[in-house]
């Protein structure tokens, strides 16, 4: 077949797709053109409602489930008891409210940590750069909860940290730090440093070195100039680094479990854990599961809304 | 908080300034000084030293050695924001995240003046861009932009203004028109400008001084004018303009005039115009100032220094002038700028012609320097001189 036949029949085809839009092979075809960017959105909408829309709707369904009169353990039916919801927030208040105030604490000392950090990374290194920012991903080769185990051990009772604390009257000498608040608080900080520091130096690295000098240039010393310029550019880094850090914390119970006292410690991800695993009350977890979601995505729209009249760049 | 600064008095000055990169000497002895309220050049090819002897000035590069002075005060390891110097960066800088109404507040703000919107009004009013107070800088033009920028820095009244190549993302015509503006504003306010190009017509239509830069130092420093018609260097006969470089020998005098030998013909200049104590000499004459006969024509009026028995080799006629290529018996090819007056007509290549010029319009320079030495920034071809 000659090319100029070949040209025949495609057009010849197309004009016949332009009426009844049968979806034929030619890639020229505009009704084809139209329908490849759903074909392309495919597998991740299957995956999407496969693992996320009919988890969340079982999950909705069971916080409203009961268990009838009589019924064998772990065995809960469908009643519509919207109480349930009432029941629980009551019941688990306080827990809920430590879930957020450990998370707060532990992504504001992130921050703390991590821009002085990625700040010298991105701008007073020099050829360290690439080096640091592999020491930055190296726990990450060790698995989150060994890394947490460790931390046990570095600050339990007869550990270096609460010994030196002691001598130095920082701590009472018979005060401890694992198992206490500050323990959990220390570890989600610690476990979740990277999630900072990545973002932010991924930020900062793209301000124009330029921009600091034009500051400094137009009578801006160096605090103003972080403060003025740096800093507001370097801000889609520190939004996307604190929701990186504050929205898994808040859900977090290994380290809670592994560095806490299982009564004055006990975040939502615990209370969820030993509900849907050990206690087998269902509704309740799904209650929790639920209400974290909610409570965070609520959080999140007001303080990425709050960021965002910042004046984003 | 830095001082205000004010104008008057205050000269800049740089002493003995070394900048080394490593082992790379980037300025190299530089000496300049640049007297309070005027528009100084710094001129040269890329890669010269320009730009570090800006920043040098502004702080943001310490020198290696030297002193750099504001009016009395040592300003060699001061800090940027302390220093009465504002530059506008070749890059513009401005800051993205602010409008263009803060971009040109900063430097106020920092010092924490008063009036502030009144200030940065009357600037942005100079720089014709009162409406766009409110835009961020990603909304304007190229050429919005660096008015932007040069609001920016002349709001703060700064003792010496530093300018980057701040025209060189500009089209020809934006070009022009912003240089006129900068000349008025500069006339306006009165301010110390040190203006950076390599851009030679542009440092002559705008600088009262213009100081020609090559490999770290200083060729020469001048009035446009005295650059031009003088030049010290084979640097600056061909880097400002074109030249005709030739080969002479001194062979005596007469009265103010020095007599020369040029490939077996005597040429005469004014003696004071030897810029080089040396017997061998290159002697340069100006394209423009070079005048064509034809063997047997009447050459009244013309200039009495003569070179017979050229060779038209090329013309292109431009409009406002034709650019003859004419080679001389001893294979060397000067160029000549004829003026269009539509009297004469368009010597064709091949025609025999005679060089004239006047005396006054040759100088002189050292017969050992490099003749080619600027050309090539022209992207001429360098041509063998006889
Ligand atoms: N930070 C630096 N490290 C090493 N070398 C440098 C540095 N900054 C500049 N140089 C070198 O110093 C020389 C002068 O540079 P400079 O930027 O002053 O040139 P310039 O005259 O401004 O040139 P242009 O017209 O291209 O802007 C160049 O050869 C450059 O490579
Ligand atoms: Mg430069």
């Amino acid at each position: 077949m000659s090319a100029a036949q070949g040209i025949g029949v495609g057009e010849q085809q197309q004009l016949e797709d332009d009426q009844h839009d049968s979806g034929s092979s030619a890639p020229t075809q505009p009704g084809r053109r139209r329908a490849t960017p759903y074909l392309l959105l495919l597998p991740g909408m299957a995956w999407l409602t496969i693992f996320f829309i009919l988890p969340i709707a079982t999950l909705l369904s069971t916080s409203t489930q009961t268990r009838p009169e009589g019924a064998e353990i772990g065995v809960y039916t469908q009643t519509f008891r919207v109480a349930n919801y009432t029941d629980t927030l009551s019941e688990y208040a306080t827990v809920f409210a430590r879930s957020f105030t450990y998370a707060l604490i532990a992504t504001v000392l992130a921050l703390a940590i991590s821009y002085p950090l990625a700040y010298a990374i991105a701008f007073k290194v020099g050829r360290w750069r690439n080096l640091l920012l592999v020491l930055v991903v190296a726990p990450f080769f060790v698995s989150f909860l060994l890394r947490t185990v460790a931390w046990k051990q570095i600050l339990a009772d007869e550990g270096w940290v609460a010994d030196a604390l002691r001598t130095l009257h920082v701590l009472s000498p018979d005060g401890r730090i694992i198992n206490t608040a500050p323990a959990v608080v220390i570890g989600i900080t610690y476990n979740f440093l990277p999630f900072m520091i990545l973002p932010i130096y991924a930020s900062l690295e793209r301000v124009d070195p330029r921009l600091m000098e034009a500051a400094g240039d137009l009578y801006a010393n160096a605090l103003t100039t972080m403060r003025k310029v740096t800093f507001p550019l370097s801000l889609p880094g520190v939004v996307a680094g604190t929701l990186l850090t504050f929205i898994p914390a808040a859900g977090d119970y290994v380290n809670s479990a592994l560095l806490g006292d299982p009564v004055h410690t006990t975040m939502v991800g615990n209370v969820i854990d030993s509900r849907f695993l050990k206690v087998v009350d269902y509704p309740t977890a799904a209650v929790l599961s639920v209400s974290l979601m909610v409570s965070i995505l609520v959080l999140v729209g007001l303080y990425i809304r709050r960021a965002g009249t910042e004046e984003l760049v | 908080m830095a001082a205000p600064a004010e104008t008057g008095g205050r000269d800049l000055r740089l002493e003995r300034v070394t900048k080394r990169f490593g082992t790379f000497v980037a300025v190299d002895d530089l000496s300049l000084t640049i007297p309070s309220g005027s528009f100084f050049a710094l001129l040269g090819p890329s890669g010269c030293g320009k730009t570090t002897t800006l920043r040098m000035v502004a702080g943001l590069e310490e020198p290696t050695a030297g002193t750099i002075l504001i009016g009395d005060d040592d300003v060699t390891n001061a800090k940027p924001y302390k220093r009465p110097v504002n530059t506008v960066f070749q890059s513009y800088a401005l800051f993205p995240h602010l409008d263009i109404f803060e971009n040109v507040a900063f430097g106020l703000r920092r010092r924490g003046g008063k009036q502030i919107k009144a200030q940065v009004d009357e600037a942005l009013e100079l720089v014709e861009l009162g409406g766009m107070a409110r835009r961020k800088p990603a909304q304007l033009s190229g050429g919005q932009q660096q008015r932007v920028a040069l609001a920016r820095a002349i709001v703060n009244r700064p003792a010496v203004l530093l300018l980057d190549e701040p025209l060189g993302a500009l089209d020809l015509k934006l070009r022009r028109q912003m240089q006129i503006e900068l000349k008025r504003i500069q006339t306006e306010v009165g301010l110390t400008f040190v203006h950076v190009t390599h851009d030679q017509e542009e440092a002559m239509t705008m600088a009262d001084t213009i100081a020609v830069m090559n490999g770290g130092h200083v060729e020469q420093m001048g009035g446009p004018a005295d650059l031009y018609e003088s030049p010290q260097t084979t640097f600056v006969a061909n880097f400002l303009g074109q030249s005709n470089l030739i080969r002479a020998a001194v062979s005596g005098k007469s009265g103010d005039d020095l007599v020369l030998e040029v490939h077996g013909q005597k040429v005469a200049m004014p003696a004071a115009r030897r810029a080089s104590g040396t017997d061998d000499l290159l002697i340069g004459v100006r394209p423009e100032k070079i005048q064509l006969a034809q063997p047997g024509e009447s050459t009244e009026g013309f200039g009495s220094n003569a070179l017979p028995g050229g060779v038209v080799t090329d013309a292109s006629f431009t409009g406002v002038s034709t650019q003859y290529l004419v080679r001389m018996p001893w294979g060397q090819e000067l160029m000549v700028f004829a003026q269009n007056l539509g009297a004469a007509g368009l010597l064709r290549p091949g025609s025999k012609v005679d060089l004239h010029w006047d005396p006054a319009h040759t100088f002189a320079l050292d017969g050992s320097l490099d003749a080619n030495a600027g050309v090539a920034h022209e992207g001429a071809t360098p041509v063998p001189v006889g």
